[in-house]
C-alpha cells in the first residue's frame, strides 16, 4: 500500500466514525477536532512552511463566528451568506494586518500577532451590538435543501468534509510552483527574491489564506455551537492552535489533524482525570500542557508526524513527489526563450560603481565590462570588497554611485527580481538550497519566472500543463549539469560540491545570459572543483557569459578569459590571467608578505 | 475635561507607566541578552504582590511550595546532564553540591524561616526582601530547567517555551494561591493638594521607587564588569563567549533581574490593585508594547514608550473607559510598522 | 627546545555530515610562533574553534586536545580562559557599542593570574598599543580595521594568555597596518607567549613563524619548520602562486 493512499485511508475513518456505537460524547470531541485541525492547517502553512509565526488566529477564528452570528442570529439572514460574508471580513482584515505586520521582521511578528489577538478579542468583548462578554446565542443551525445539520453527526460530516477540502487545496498549492515560492519564504529574502519570487506578496497571500481557514472554522462553530462569547477566540486559544500545529510537526500538513487530535483527546481526558486526582481547585491541564509543550521541544523539536512517518518510512519508503515528466510535454517547446546576443557584443557594463557603508567605502569606483561568451574571473584576497561588488552587480544591495549596465539598461538599483528577469542568474556562495526538498524542487524554484499560473489555479491543480513544463525545464537543467541521477535526492543530502552546481542549474531555470557565481569553489575537494570547471567550461561552450568571483587563483586561472583583481574595494589589475598572475602589484597586494 | 481631571489622569498615567517601565526594563534586558520574549514575566507580578500579602497576614508564603518544587527539579537535571557527561568527563562534584545548596538548602532554609518568624510584625522593607529572596531564585530555576537546555534554539522556538512556562505557572499559581486576589498594605497614607490635585503619596513611592530602580539598572550596566558583561553578551554573544562570559551565567543573571524587576512592580501595584495569580499577565502585556517601543533593545525608548502607553491608557479609560485595552494593544502595530521602517535591514535575516 | 604547551592529537571537527577538520595533529612549544595556512573552506577556523571549545552548537570535535599535557577536551570555553588560551576571531566579535576601555576589560572577565589587577593589565595592553590608550573612550564600533584589531587582540591579551590564537589577522587591512600587526606579534613571542596563527596571506604567515603546518580540505598534508615550508614547490605553487 503506498503512503499516499494510506493517508488517505486514515482520513476516511474519521468518517465511518460516526456510524460506529459510541457515545455521543466522542462525537463532540470529533467535531472539535475537525474545527481545530482546520485552523492548525492554516498555521501549518503560514508558520511552518512560511516561516511567519502567529499567536493570532484565534482572533480571525472570532471574526467568522462573530460574522456570521451577527447575520443570522440577529439580522436574520441565511447563515450560508455568513460564510462569504465571514471571509470576506476576516480576509480583508487579514490582508489589512499583513500588509503592515508581515514585513516585519523575525520576532516583531509573532509580538504583533499577540497585539492583535488581544486587542480583537478585546474588542469583541466590548462592542455592545455583538453583545459585550455576554456573546450572542440563538443562532440558527445550518440547513441543506431542507435537511437538518442541526445534529452533532450531521455537523461532524460538514467538518470533515471542510477539512478534507482544506487540505486537498493546500496539498495541491504545496504542490506547485506557488507551493515552492512559499516553501523558500522561510529561508529568508535573500534567496527567493534572486529567484524572482516576490516575496513580500506571497507572504500576505499565506497570511489571509490562514485567515481564511481560520474563518473557516469559525463559521462551522458558530452554528455548531450556536452562540458565540468572546472566550474562545482569546490568546490562549490562539497560543492553542500554536501548540497543536507544533506537537504535530509545525511543517507537516497531516501534523495538524494529528496535533489536533492530540491535544483535543488529551485535554478531554485531562480535564476528567486531573481534578479527580489533585482536586478541583487548580487548572491543571493548562500547567500539564505547559510541561508538555516545553518537553517537546526539549526532545523532539519536529513534533509527531516526522517521528510517526520516519517510522512508516522504514517499512514503505515514500514515492517522490513531484515527478519530473518522462517526455517534454506538450508546449514545451513554445517556452519563452531570450534571444541570443551576439558572441562578443557588450553585455554588462560596470561603470565606476562604489558602495559605501557609513563612512566605510566597500567598493570604490570598479569599471569592468564583461561580453557576450566571456568567463570573466574577479578575484583579490579576503575583505577585497568582491563580495560587495557581487551585491551591487545581483541587486542585493544599491550602489551609492556610479552606474552598472546590462545590455545597455540601467540595472543599479533595481531590485533582484527584476535583475533576475532581465537575464542574470545566481549562485550563493554560502549555499541557500532547501534542505528537504528534492533536487527538482530546488531547482525548479529557478523556473518561477517561467510560468504564470496563481494560486487559486494551484490550488484547484488547473495548472497541471504549465506545471509539467516547468517541471520539465528542471530536469532538463538537472541532466545538463549532470545530476540526473539526484533528481529526487533531498537537496541537503549532497555533497557541497553538488549542491553547488544544483544551484547553477538552478540559475540555468531562468534562461539567464550571464551567470554570476559567488565563490563557487570554496570548500570544495579537488575531485568536485575539476567537476565544476568542466560545467563552468560547457556553459561557456554553450554561448554563456559567466563572472567567477573567487577567491582561489588557482582555479580560476585556467578557466577564465580575463581576471579582474581587486584590493581594498578598488580595480588593481585587469587583463589575461597569465599577465595578471605575473603582475607586480597583484602579487605583492594578493599574495602578500611583510616589508 | 478640566484641567483637574487632566492632571488626576496625568498622575495616574504616570503611575501606571512607573510599572510598565520596569517590566519593559526586564523584558528589553532578557530578551536582548537571550533572546528570550519573557511572556512569564507577567506571573511574577502576581507572585510578588501575593507573597507579600502573604507575610502581612501572618500566612505561610505558599510560593515556597513551588521553589522546592522546582529547585527539586533543577537539581534533577543538573543531576541528570552530570550523569549523561559521565563518559566523557569525571562527574563534577563541586558542581553537583553547589547545586544541591543552591536548588534544595536553599529553599528549605527559606522555609524554616517563613516557619520561625511572625514576618507580619516585621517591617516591610524586611518582608519585600524576603519576598525578593523567594522570587529571585524562582526565576533563575526557571531559566535552568527550561530555557538554558534550548539556549541555542531560534527566538520562535524560545516564544513558544516561554508560552508553555507562562500556561504552566499560570495553572500552578491558581492551585498555589487560589482564585482570589489581595491587596498589600499601603506605603504610606501621606497625600497633599495642590489646588484641584490630589497627590497620593502612594503615586509618588510608586514613581520614586520606579525612577530609583531605573538609575540603579543604569550604573548597574555602566559601571559595574557584571553589568558590562551583560551588555556586552546583547551586543554579540560570540564576543560574548570568547571572553568567558557564559551564555548560561548571563542567561541567569538576566533571568534574576527580571524576576526580581517583575516582583518589584507586583509589590508597587499591590496596594493599590487587587492582584491574583493571573492579574499580571495583562500589565506585563503592557510592558511588552512599552518594550517594542524600544524595539526590544533601547532601554531609553522602552521607559518612553511606556510613558506613552500608560497616559494612553490613562486618558483613554476617561473618554472611552470600555475600549482602553483595545486602543492600547492596537497601538502596537502602527509602532511595529514605525519600528521596522526605522530599522535598516542587513541582506541575511536569521531564519 | 622549550616545552609543548599546546597539542592537537587526531583532531576531527565534523558538522552534522560535514567532515571540517580530519585527525589534525598539530604542536605550539612555549614562546613559538606556530602557523597553519591553507585555502578558504580548508577548516582553519574550525580547528582554532575546536581548540578554544567555542564550536557553533552543531559542531561536534573528536580527538584530543592537550593543553600542558592535560587533555581539555571537555573543558568549557571559560575553563580553557582561566587556563591561558585566548582566541582572536576572525571576524573580530568585538562589542561595538561600547567603549575601547570596556572592551579590553571584559578580555579580563575570565583571566589567568587572579593577582594582576584590571589596571595593570590595561597598562600592559596599553603599553604594546598606545593609540588604544588615547582611543580608550571611543566606541569599538567607530574605529578602523586597523583599530579593531588591535582591540581584539588587547582584548585576547587581557586574559593574560599563555597561548594566542590569531584567526586570519590581516584579514582586510592595508599592507602597513598588516605589518604593523604581524610586528606586534613577533614581539609576543619574546614575551613568552605561544602563537597559533591561521593566515591565508601565507607569505607574511611563513616569514614571522617558527614553524608550519598545511592544511587542505580537513587534513593536514604537509608540516615544516617555517624557513622549508616557504621553499617547498608545493606550497609555493599552491598558496603563494609563484610558479616561475
Amino acid at each position: 500500500m503506498n503512503t499516499r493512499r494510506l493517508q488517505w485511508l486514515l482520513f476516511a475513518w474519521f468518517f465511518v466514525f460516526p456510524f460506529l456505537p459510541l457515545p455521543p460524547y466522542w462525537i463532540t470531541i470529533g467535531n472539535y477536532i475537525g474545527l481545530y485541525a482546520i485552523v492548525a492547517l492554516g498555521l501549518v502553512l503560514l508558520t511552518g512552511i512560511g516561516g511567519l509565526t502567529s499567536f493570532g488566529q484565534a482572533a480571525f477564528v472570532g471574526l467568522g463566528a462573530y460574522t456570521t452570528a451577527y447575520l443570522s442570529g440577529v439580522l436574520g439572514v441565511s447563515p450560508w451568506l455568513g460564510l462569504p460574508a465571514g471571509l470576506l471580513v476576516s480576509g480583508l482584515s487579514a490582508a489589512l494586518i499583513g500588509s503592515v505586520t508581515v514585513r516585519l521582521s523575525g520576532h516583531f511578528l509573532p509580538l504583533a500577532t499577540i497585539a492583535w489577538g488581544l486587542s480583537l478579542y478585546y474588542l469583541f468583548g466590548t462592542l455592545e451590538f455583538l453583545g459585550k462578554y455576554d456573546g450572542l446565542s440563538g443562532i440558527p443551525p445550518l440547513a441543506l435543501f431542507g435537511l437538518d445539520l442541526s445534529a452533532p453527526e450531521a455537523m461532524y460530516g460538514l467538518i470533515w468534509l471542510c477539512l478534507g477540502g482544506c487540505l486537498w487545496l493546500v496539498l495541491n498549492l504545496l504542490d506547485s510552483r506557488s507551493g515552492r515560492a512559499i516553501r523558500a519564504l522561510a529561508s529568508g529574502r535573500t534567496m527567493p527574491e534572486a529567484m524572482g519570487v516576490d516575496t513580500a506578496q506571497y507572504k500576505i497571500l499565506i497570511f489571509v489564506l490562514a485567515a481564511l481557514m481560520a474563518s473557516l472554522s469559525g463559521w462551522l462553530y458558530a452554528h455548531l455551537q450556536r452562540s458565540v462569547s468572546a472566550t474562545p477566540f482569546g490568546l490562549n486559544m490562539g497560543i492553542e492552535y500554536l501548540f497543536m500545529a507544533v506537537v504535530g510537526g509545525i511543517g507537516q500538513v497531516w501534523g495538524a489533524i494529528l496535533g489536533a487530535a492530540v491535544m483535543t483527546g488529551l485535554k478531554s481526558q485531562l480535564q476528567d482525570w486531573l481534578p479527580r486526582l489533585f482536586g478541583s481547585q487548580g487548572n491543571f491541564e493548562l500547567v500539564v500542557f505547559g510541561v508538555m509543550i516545553v518537553l517537546l521541544l526539549l526532545w523532539a523539536r519536529q513534533g509527531l508526524w516526522p517521528w510517526l512517518a520516519g517510522a512508516w518510512a522504514r517499512w514503505q519508503p515514500p514515492a517522490p513527489l513531484p515527478l519530473a515528466p518522462a517526455s517534454a510535454p506538450a508546449g514545451y517547446a513554445g517556452l519563452a526563450r531570450r534571444s541570443k546576443p551576439a558572441p562578443g557584443s557588450l553585455l554588462l557594463d560596470v561603470d565606476a560603481a562604489r558602495k559605501a557603508f557609513g563612512g566605510l567605502l566597500a567598493v570604490k569606483d570598479m569599471s569592468f565590462a564583461l561580453r557576450a561568451g566571456d568567463v570573466v574571473g574577479l578575484i583579490g584576497p579576503n575583505g577585497a570588497g568582491k563580495s560587495t561588488m557581487f551585491n551591487l552587480l545581483s541587486g542585493v544591495l544599491p550602489p551609492s554611485g556610479g552606474a552598472i549596465r546590462f545590455c545597455g539598461e540601467r540595472i543599479d538599483g533595481l531590485g533582484a527580481r527584476r535583475i533576475m528577469e532581465l537575464g542574470i542568474g545566481r549562485s550563493f556562495q554560502h549555499v541557500h538550497l532547501l534542505a528537504q526538498r528534492s533536487v527538482l524542487e530546488n531547482v525548479a524554484l529557478g523556473a518561477h519566472r517561467r510560468g504564470h499560473a496563481g494560486p487559486l489555479a494551484a490550488a484547484l491543480h488547473l495548472e497541471r500543463h504549465e506545471e509539467a513544463r516547468l517541471l520539465h525545464l528542471a530536469a532538463e537543467q538537472i541532466r545538463r549539469c549532470g545530476l540526473a541521477e539526484h533528481m529526487y535526492t533531498p537537496a541537503g543530502s549532497l555533497a557541497l560540491g553538488q549542491q553547488r552546481i544544483v544551484e547553477i542549474a538552478r540559475a540555468l531555470c531562468s534562461d539567464p545570459l550571464l551567470l554570476l557565481l559567488d565563490e563557487p569553489a570554496a570548500g570544495l575537494r579537488l575531485q568536485e572543483k575539476q567537476a565544476l570547471a568542466g560545467l563552468i567550461r560547457q556553459l561557456k561552450a554553450e554561448g554563456m557569459a559567466v563572472l567567477l568571483v573567487e577567491h582561489d587563483m588557482d582555479f580560476v586561472m585556467d578557466l577564465t578569459d580575463r581576471l579582474v583583481v581587486m584590493e581594498f574595494g578598488s580595480k588593481l589589475a585587469e587583463g589575461l590571467p597569465e599577465v595578471v598572475r605575473n603582475d607586480a602589484a597583484v602579487l605583492a597586494a594578493y599574495l602578500g608578505g611583510i616589508e | 475635561m478640566d484641567f483637574g481631571i487632566f492632571a488626576v489622569l496625568a498622575q495616574d498615567g504616570v503611575t501606571n507607566a512607573a510599572v510598565y517601565a520596569l517590566l519593559a526594563m526586564a523584558l528589553v534586558l532578557v530578551f536582548s541578552v537571550t533572546r528570550i520574549i519573557f511572556l512569564p514575566q507577567g506571573e511574577f507580578i502576581g507572585f510578588g504582590a501575593l507573597t507579600l500579602a502573604a507575610l502581612q497576614g501572618g500566612q505561610f508564603p505558599r510560593l515556597l511550595w513551588l521553589l522546592i518544587g522546582v529547585g527539586v527539579l533543577c537539581f534533577a537535571v543538573d543531576l541528570l546532564a552530570a550523569l549523561r557527561q559521565r563518559r566523557y568527563k569525571p562527574l563534577p562534584r563541586r558542581q553537583l553540591l553547589w547545586s544541591a545548596g543552591e536548588n534544595l538548602f536553599y529553599p528549605l532554609l527559606l522555609w524554616a524561616l517563613a516557619q520561625s518568624f511572625d514576618w507580619s510584625a516585621v517591617p516591610m522593607l524586611g518582608q519585600i526582601l524576603f519576598t525578593l529572596a523567594v522570587t529571585v531564585p524562582l526565576g533563575v530555576m526557571l531559566y535552568r530547567v527550561a530555557f538554558q537546555p534550548l539556549a541555542e534554539a531560534s527566538v520562535l522556538v524560545l516564544l513558544i517555551v516561554a508560552v508553555g512556562v507562562h500556561f504552566a505557572l499560570i495553572g500552578l499559581g491558581l492551585f498555589i494561591f487560589g482564585p482570589e486576589g489581595s491587596t498589600t498594605q499601603a506605603f504610606t497614607d501621606w497625600s497633599a493638594e495642590f489646588g484641584a490635585l490630589l497627590m497620593s503619596g502612594q503615586s509618588l513611592v510608586v514613581i520614586a521607587v520606579a525612577a530609583g530602580l531605573i538609575a540603579a539598572l543604569y550604573l548597574f550596566f555602566e559601571r559595574t564588569l557584571f553589568g558590562k558583561a551583560l551588555r556586552a553578551t546583547a551586543v554579540n554573544r560570540r564576543g560574548a563567549q570568547l571572553v568567558g562570559i557564559g551564555t548560561a551565567q548571563a542567561g541567569r543573571m538576566a533571568f534574576a533581574l527580571a524576576a526580581a524587576l517583575g516582583s518589584l512592580a507586583g509589590i508597587l501595584i499591590g496596594p493599590l490593585n487587587t492582584v491574583g495569580y493571573d492579574s499580571g499577565f495583562i500589565v506585563a502585556l503592557k510592558g511588552f508594547v512599552a518594550a517594542i517601543v524600544g524595539g526590544l533593545a533601547s532601554y531609553p525608548l522602552a521607559a518612553a514608550g511606556a510613558l506613552l502607553v500608560g497616559l494612553l491608557e490613562s486618558y483613554a479609560s476617561f473618554w472611552a473607559s470600555a475600549y482602553k485595552e483595545v486602543i492600547v494593544f492596537t497601538l502596537i502595530i502602527p509602532l511595529l510598522a514605525w519600528r521596522s521602517l526605522a530599522s535598516v535591514h542587513t541582506d541575511e535575516e536569521g531564519a | 627546545m622549550s616545552a609543548v604547551v599546546l597539542e592537537t592529537r587526531q583532531l576531527s571537527v565534523r558538522y552534522g555530515k560535514m567532515e571540517a577538520v580530519r585527525s589534525a595533529s598539530i604542536r605550539l612549544r612555549a614562546g613559538e610562533i606556530v602557523t597553519v595556512i591553507g585555502p578558504n573552506g580548508a577548516g582553519k577556523s574550525s580547528l582554532l574553534n575546536a581548540i578554544m571549545g567555542a564550536l557553533p552548537s552543531n559542531g561536534q570535535a573528536d580527538g584530543e586536545v592537550l593543553y600542558e599535557a592535560r587533555d581539555i577536551g571537555h573543558h568549557a570555553v571559560e575553563q580553557r580562559l582561566g587556563k591561558g588560551l585566548a582566541l582572536v576571531p576572525e571576524k573580530r566579535e568585538l562589542f561595538t557599542s561600547m567603549s575601547v576601555e570596556d572592551n579590553l576589560l571584559l578580555g579580563a572577565y575570565r583571566r589567568r593570574r587572579r593577582g594582576r589587577s584590571h589596571r595593570e593589565a590595561l597598562d600592559s595592553v596599553y603599553a604594546i598599543f598606545p593609540r588604544l590608550r588615547e582611543r580608550r573612550g571611543q566606541l569599538a564600533g567607530t574605529m578602523s580595521g586597523g583599530e579593531r584589531q588591535m582591540v581584539a587582540i588587547g582584548r585576547a591579551l587581557m586574559s593574560d594568555p599563555k597561548v594566542l590564537m590569531l584567526d586570519e589577522p590581516s584579514l582586510g587591512l592595508a599592507p602597513r597596518v598588516m605589518a604593523e600587526v604581524f610586528h606586534v606579534i613577533a614581539r609576543l613571542r619574546d614575551s613568552g607567549v605561544a602563537t597559533l596563527l591561521i593566515e591565508q596571506n601565507s607569505r607574511a604567515a611563513l616569514q614571522v613563524a617558527d614553524y608550519g603546518y598545511v592544511l587542505e580540505v580537513g587534513d593536514v598534508t604537509l608540516e615544516g619548520p617555517a624557513a622549508e615550508l616557504a621553499h617547498h614547490p608545493r606550497v609555493i605553487e599552491a598558496y603563494l602562486g609563484a610558479r616561475h
